[in-house]
């Protein structure tokens, strides 16, 4: 899947939805394609799907043009979105038969595939209900296993485990990463930033329409300035020993700059931003503490995450 | 593609034919409620003469098509692309988008065919007796199914212009002048002498063509619009709001 210098403009807006947007996801690869609101990705999906028309540039998947050939397209991706669009009037089992034979799967592979499915989503118990009153995650199964009934080489899945309780996430995380091992190129789009981390090979963060970013989970939050974090609380004698506290922290080899993030009744908390490991520097950190007479009573290790880049990248402004 | 076509269309069929009553109760009762009193009630009460039925009945079978096809096509395709979302599965499946619209007219349509051959047996029930000529049968058929396919059409262009918030608001304002105007209570040419501008007005109304087509099959010894000028202004009629629709349909489904 490839994405050249896409571009798109709505009627009457002031900017570009997509802007010269360019990446390309390997096959059998999890890519997430992660943004703050009003960023893009859902256009983007849109034009991968063949339900936004660029303004400008290419958009493949498998090498087949979305704008040369839409409905070769279409037999290749599945989509599962984020809002329920699930046939009420037909049953779970009906759904995802009627899916297939949409996509033209013949009826003998239609129904062996149906039943296969419905027990891997555990849904077998409900096949013959009708979905209005299941819960998000019953429907968020059902969504998958209806994209899934046509073998698509691409699946995108929108937000795929927004309102999902924690086992119904896991469930879903892991029927993702079975589908990778079978070779399916999996495009996820999300919020949820430790669903990207736990689940995508790659993710690209976009913003304004724009690629920002595009690496490893672990690759981007490396990539930080600011690395990891220490938090200290301390009992001190009098506000004199705090500046020298503060002074003696922000001068140790491997602090970037430490500040006082809070004062309570127990102590004043403060925040190092470490250039290096957190781990090693607690020691340090302690005897610098001991040094000014001060008591050390409670310390706390914060690694980057990759919210740490998002909010690096985009900003903390509300959207 | 023809096959997915047929699973398409097959999926209507399944939902309907699971809902065959409700469906028939929902689209005759009112026209069966026109037949009882304009029909049977103020005829045998003497305020109508006896022909009068033979002249609203088939009106009132051309109303049933075109307004069947008009509600079969409009309101579950604004549900669809605004509410449930269910066309989206439709819309991503390897069919070319025209397919997917087509087959949403041949389904509104075919609702109106059934409504409206089962206006035959419901009349013969209220009236004792309705109007049919074998020599009429070509015309009438063919004035049904393009008024049929006119009222997919009408109702397709008002199911993707219309804002779904406004969609209420706009079948109140469509409907009830769409009912009056259509020459089915009226004997169009008639109106020349006594309401010209009602006569004009009425002749913006497609399914005025059905109804007059629909007298010239079954009663011609009533005034009427030819034969032949109805099916030319339901052709006419086809072609722009197939047109119409076609445009609103792409416009909701690709952006």
């Amino acid at each position: 899947m490839e994405v050249r210098e896409l571009v798109k403009r709505y009627p009457k807006a002031q900017t570009d939805a997509v802007d010269r947007l360019t990446f390309a996801v390997a096959s059998g690869e999890i890519f997430g394609l992660l943004g703050p609101n009003g960023a893009g990705k859902s256009t983007t999906i849109g034009i991968l799907t063949t339900r936004v028309r660029p303004t400008a540039g290419q958009a493949l998947i498998a090498n087949v043009d979305v704008m040369v050939a839409p409905r070769t397209v279409r037999s290749l991706l599945g989509v599962v979105p984020q809002r329920n669009n699930l046939d009420r009037s037909l049953s779970v089992r009906q759904n995802l038969l009627f899916h297939a034979a949409y996509h033209g799967v013949p009826k003998a592979v239609r129904t062996r595939r149906a039943e296969a499915l419905l027990e891997q989503f555990a849904l077998t118990d409900r096949a013959n209900e009708k979905p209005e009153l299941f819960s998000g995650g019953q429907n968020q199964r059902m969504m998958i296993a209806r994209a899934l009934m046509h073998e698509p080489r691409v699946l995108f899945l929108d937000e795929p485990s927004t309102g999902l309780d924690p086992a119904a996430r896991l469930f879903v995380w892991d029927r993702i990463r079975e589908l990778r091992a079978a070779g399916v190129t999996i495009v996820l789009t999300t919020h949820d930033m430790d669903e990207a981390a736990a689940l995508a090979d790659r993710v690209g963060i976009v913003d304004s329409g724009r690629l920002l970013a595009l690496d490893t989970p672990a690759a981007l939050v490396r990539g930080l300035t600011t690395g990891a974090s220490l938090q200290i609380v301390v009992e001190l004698a009098d506000e004199l020993a705090l500046a020298e506290l503060l002074g003696r922290l922000g001068t140790l080899a491997g602090v970037q700059r430490c500040e006082q993030v809070g004062t309570e009744a127990a102590g004043h908390t403060i925040r190092l931003y470490l250039t290096g490991e957190a781990a090693a520097m607690v020691a340090p950190v302690g005897a610098a503490v001991a040094e000014v007479g001060a008591r050390l009573i409670g310390v706390q290790i914060c690694e980057a995450s990759l919210e740490d880049v998002f909010i690096d990248l985009t900003g903390r402004r509300l959207r | 593609m023809l096959r997915a076509f047929g699973s398409v269309l097959r999926r209507d069929i399944v939902v309907t034919g699971k809902d065959l009553v409700a469906f028939l109760a929902q689209v005759l009762l009112q026209p069966v409620f026109f037949l009882f009193v304009f029909g049977k009630l103020l005829t045998s009460l003497g305020y109508t003469s006896s022909n009068y039925s033979s002249l609203l009945f088939p009106g009132l079978v051309a109303l049933t098509a075109t307004v069947t096809a008009i509600q079969a096509m409009a309101f579950p395709l604004v549900a669809e692309f605004s509410w449930t979302k269910e066309i989206e599965d439709r819309l991503l499946a390897p069919l070319p988008l025209w397919a997917v619209a087509a087959e949403k007219v041949v389904f509104a349509t075919l609702r109106a065919l059934v409504a409206s051959a089962v206006m035959f047996p419901i009349g013969i029930g209220v009236l004792g007796s309705v109007p049919y000529r074998a020599d009429g049968l070509g015309l009438l058929i063919g004035v049904v199914l393009l008024g049929s396919l006119v009222g997919a059409c009408i109702g397709m262009t008002i199911g993707t212009f219309v804002p779904p918030t406004k969609i209420n608001i706009a079948f109140a304002l469509i409907f009830t002048p769409l009912l009056f105007t259509g020459a089915t209570q009226y004997p169009w040419p008639s109106l020349a002498q006594h309401l010209r501008w009602f006569q004009v007005l009425s002749a913006a109304n497609p399914i005025t063509y059905v109804s007059e087509g629909m007298r010239a099959a079954l009663v011609p010894t009533i005034p009427h619009i030819p034969g032949w000028v109805c099916l030319l202004a339901l052709a006419g009629s086809l072609a722009l709001f197939g047109t119409l629709g076609m445009i609103g349909f792409r416009r909701r489904a690709i952006d």
